[in-house]
């Protein structure tokens, strides 16, 4: 019974394979033209479609589609007015600064690889990138000269929102927004400080944090902080450094703010930022107009409409 | 078993008489405005419980996580330290101590004193240059003479001197988280207060 239906089997099994074979010559023609028509025009493979659903057709709908449907894009308004990203509006610091943290991001991460946190290792591992890692030098340069210039066109951005005025009505939540993005960029630039772990960080973070001495009511130094009962073994300077003196804990923390905390928080504040950005009638040109029944009425108050200033 | 059923038991009417105690004043108009929700009338002290409770979660929270950024124990050098006889110290700055314990021990004719080497502008150590008889501070040049009162640069006051003890064996015991200062500003010298110096 058993060899019956292995000779059965057998026979039919080989069968099978002869016609799939012949089918196969005949189709596999077809199948490689397909596969090469699609090498050559890879946007009309249903694997491309899926990725891109929208056609880039020059309509003003496909093109404002494109948009809103990219991840990357749809932070952007799907349309700009022409005249709005004149660079004399603008200068673009605000984009620039943007450019700058993805680059420090990027060599940041890179330089994260040879890096250690240590007091031990810390400053040798600067002299081993400086040295004899592959473009270590670069990288660590790219770092600090991005870090200097997105110093720069934070104030330059900041300089030219209020010369613009662009801190007014409805933007005023957005320039508290900058705000708080430039300390987290000069408190990134102060913790990335010690990080080399050489004389230079060393004592500027001893200077800086003496200065947190002096916070009120935090400081032991500050008004009212001996009253408090702050001393140098609790206060705000204590909770910064992880002591009393700067040391292998102060660069454990410092590197751990620098590395992942405060990238974190300033990355949610950058979407914010943007987001408010295009909400409050994109990067430069008057503000959208609200109609006064659609903005929140305050009991007792007249309602506040959200005109740019000098049109009301 | 008894204590927990009986608990829970007890705890709604609690409730209730704190419900109806509370915000009485408000629920007293309502009913007739609004007749609709009077089936089923929406107890402002259980959200208020209920939100309370998260609040004081997350509050808690909040300082658990604020308390974690303050170590115990520290690896640090020990404040304070024994730096021996007396009769080791010679007239002049000692620099032994500099390195371990951030602190210079001067010698003068008629007591010992310990200058915590800190810069009283920013917290800089000092460096003692015996060529010119001065400590100056590297970082933004402010000067103090051999007994670390400042007359030149930025510094506010003289540095600052650790507590200093003998112990029964007569040695010299150091406390440099112990510190006297004499600030000009503020009309405080503690210089000559005892444990300030050592006569000698």
């Amino acid at each position: 019974m058993a060899e019956e239906n292995g000779a059965k089997n057998g026979k039919g099994l080989l069968d099978r394979v002869r016609q799939d074979i012949t089918d196969l010559r005949e189709t596999i023609k077809e199948k490689g033209k397909d596969e090469l028509e699609g090498l050559k025009e890879p946007e009309k493979t249903q694997v491309f479609r899926s990725i891109f659903r929208v056609k880039h057709d020059e309509t003003p709908r496909n093109r404002a589609l494109s948009v809103l449907s990219n991840v990357f894009f749809h932070l952007h308004p799907a349309k700009v007015n022409r005249d709005a990203v004149k660079y004399k509006f603008t200068w673009g610091m605000g984009g620039i600064t943007f450019y700058l943290f993805i680059v420090l991001t990027f060599t940041g991460v890179l330089l994260m690889f040879y890096y250690h946190p240590s007091k031990v290792q810390a400053f040798r591992d600067i002299l081993y990138l400086e040295n004899d890692v592959p473009f270590g030098k670069l990288l660590r340069n790219m770092h600090r000269w991005a870090a200097h210039l997105m110093i720069i066109a934070v104030w330059l951005h900041m300089f030219r929102v209020f010369l613009t005025g662009s801190y007014k009505r409805p933007r005023e939540f957005n320039w508290c927004i900058g705000v708080l993005l430039m300390v987290l960029t000069l408190l990134l630039s102060f913790t990335g400080y010690l990080l080399p772990d050489d004389q230079l960080g060393f004592w500027a973070v001893t200077v800086g944090t003496n200065m947190a001495r002096a916070t009120p009511l935090l400081g032991t130094e500050g008004p009212f902080g001996a009253i408090l009962g702050m001393t140098p073994y609790n206060d705000v300077r204590f909770a910064l450094l992880g002591g009393s003196i700067v040391d292998a804990n102060a660069l454990l923390r410092a590197y751990i703010w620098h590395c992942i905390a405060i990238p974190l928080i300033a990355s949610i504040f950058m979407a914010l930022h943007f987001w408010r950005v295009r909400k409050d009638g994109g990067i430069s040109g008057p503000a959208p107009i609200m109609l006064e029944s659609e903005i929140k009425e305050e009991k007792g108050h007249r309602p506040v409409i959200l005109r740019p200033s000098g049109m009301a | 078993m008894a204590d927990p059923v009986e608990g829970s038991t007890a705890a709604p009417p609690a409730a209730k008489t704190a419900a109806v105690t509370a915000p009485k004043p408000p629920a007293a108009p309502k009913p007739a405005a609004k007749p609709k929700e009077s089936a089923d009338p929406p107890d402002p002290m259980r959200r208020r419980v209920i939100w309370g409770m998260i609040y004081g979660y997350l509050g808690i929270n909040l300082l658990m996580f604020l308390r974690f950024f303050f170590p115990r124990a520290l690896y640090e050098p020990n404040t304070i330290f024994n730096i021996g006889y007396p009769a080791d110290f010679s007239i002049g700055i000692d620099q032994r101590f500099l390195m371990t314990n951030r602190a210079w021990v001067v010698r003068e004719p008629d007591r010992i004193f310990v200058i915590f080497a800190r810069c009283t502008h920013l917290g800089c150590t000092p460096e003692w240059k015996p060529a010119e008889n001065k400590f100056k501070c590297p970082c933004h040049g402010s000067g103090y003479d051999s007994e670390g009162v400042n007359f030149e640069g930025p510094a506010p006051r003289p540095m600052d001197r650790a507590k200093i003890a003998l112990d029964p064996t007569g040695k010299i015991v150091v406390d440099t988280s112990k510190l006297f200062m004499d600030d000009p500003r503020a009309g405080v010298n503690q210089f000559n207060d005892p444990g300030a110096y050592l006569p000698v």
